[in-house]
């Protein structure tokens, strides 16, 4: 195995197709059924580690003045909260867990890109005995897509919640663009037909897009944030003059990459509690 | 950077997470928040009432300090006035006793002077008998001269 790696990272594809080689686990016939055990163990370490904390402050939690770990919760806590009231306008129960479990749980899974990778990759491979092993399951795509579209389900489930499933049906055929009145004149069915054509082609690729650019932001942002780790690694193992022009451009990307791990998670955030806001209201 | 079934995985434990956010984490830390902010509403509107009570006490201290003061200034004037009417009572007590006493004297000595008349009437009546005596050369019967001597008597 070591000479294996000896040889891949001799080529500048190899080094990089290393670091980005998920640890895969096959299920079952089909490419669709294999499983990214890193990506999946890595994001459960992390969501059990993070809401255990909070539930384990939480369970000690006190009406009275409040110690640092439970200010520092309570701290994150307002923060999601004040961001739910301000653009949702229903229901709160249930949104504002859903927006701070996304905001803590996708935190922790960007922060994992703070992992020096040539570092942890040794560690994964010569005391963890794993070949490949991808640390930050928000540069994968399955990841962010599970988010993304599970937000979409609720979305569509709460529009048709609050709406009605004719509600909703409706809106998909009537809106944006409006519906004629009923009448006998069958030019108005022909203009009825063309606008629920424009409707149901509109909403579609609103629906369509929504959990796109939701998800792909965050992956993108992830995927691009370890590239240019890599790539900088890359010019680190060219020789002295690459450490010495690499090392700054690396503290620099690093410490961008902070606001970046943040951004994306407020980010990815407050579209979820857009969307489903948006969901909830008429056109 | 194929779909697969990580993405279900995924969603599944993004289900669990945020199932587990709403019932065991959010619940109880917003039922903290919420109790405390509502012992510092408590609190703030205590100082409040406190603040207002303050004031309440204050503004009844001065309506209860004019009020004795009023009373003090009214319990000297009372005793001023009644030190006066003490002493003109005082006063007009002396002034009747020296009346009374002067007017006893005066009564004594009118006594004193009707007994010393009374005396020498006497004195004068005795005295007009012995020169009676004398001139007459004879002995008088004071007895059958009685009448005689006190109409003399009375006419002094």
């Amino acid at each position: 195995m070591a000479a294996e790696h000896a040889d891949e990272a001799l080529t500048a594809s190899g080094y990089i197709g290393h670091h980005l080689t998920f640890m895969t686990k096959p299920l079952g016939g089909g490419a669709f059924w294999t499983l990214n055990v890193d990506t999946l163990i890595t994001a459960l370490i992390l969501g059990v580690v993070t809401f255990g904390f909070m539930r384990w402050v939480v369970a000690g939690a006190t009406a009275g003045v409040p110690g640092r770990r439970q200010a520092f919760i309570e701290l994150a806590i307002e923060f999601v909260n004040n961001q739910v009231k301000d653009i949702f306008h229903h229901d709160m129960k249930f949104m504002a867990p859903l927006a701070l479990t996304v905001f803590v749980w996708v935190l922790m899974m960007n922060a994992m890109d703070f992992l020096p990778t040539d570092i942890m990759a040794w560690i994964y491979e010569h005391l963890l005995r794993l070949e490949h092993w991808r640390a930050v399951p928000t540069a994968d795509v399955n990841t962010t897509f599970a988010l993304s579209l599970s937000v979409w389900l609720l979305m569509i489930f709460s529009a048709i919640k609050v709406k009605g499933l004719g509600g909703w049906l409706h809106e998909i055929f009537c809106a944006p663009f409006g519906m004629v009145g009923l009448s006998i004149n069958p030019l108005k069915w022909i203009a009825g037909a063309l606008l629920a054509c424009a409707n149901v082609l509109f909403n579609l690729i609103e629906y369509v897009s929504k959990p796109l650019s939701h998800s792909l932001r965050l992956f993108g942002n992830m995927y691009a944030g370890e590239i240019i780790f890599l790539l900088l690694g890359m010019w680190a193992a060219t020789g002295f003059g690459g450490i010495l022009f690499s090392i700054p451009l690396w503290v620099g990307w690093a410490i961008f990459h902070i606001l970046i791990v943040v951004l994306q998670a407020y980010i990815f955030m407050m579209l979820t509690i857009v969307y489903i806001s948006m969901a909830q209201e008429g056109h | 950077m194929n779909i697969t079934f990580t993405l279900i995985a995924q969603a599944v434990s993004f289900a669990l997470f945020i199932w587990f956010t709403a019932r065991f984490v959010w619940p109880p830390l917003m039922k903290a928040i919420d109790e405390r902010q509502k012992k510092i509403a408590d609190g703030l509107a205590a100082a409040e009432q406190g603040h207002r009570s303050l004031k309440d006490a204050e503004s009844r201290i001065q309506v209860i300090e004019r009020e004795a003061r009023a009373q003090a200034q009214n319990i000297l004037a009372e005793t001023d006035k009644r030190a006066g009417a003490l002493i003109e009572e005082a006063k007009a007590q002396a002034r009747a006793e020296g009346g009374r006493q002067l007017a006893a004297a005066k009564a004594e000595i009118a006594q004193e002077v009707e007994r010393a008349k009374a005396a020498l009437r006497e004195q004068v009546a005795a005295l007009a008998v012995a020169g009676a005596e004398h001139i007459l050369k004879r002995e008088v019967n004071a007895q059958a001269h009685a009448d005689l001597l006190a109409r003399l008597k009375s006419q002094l």
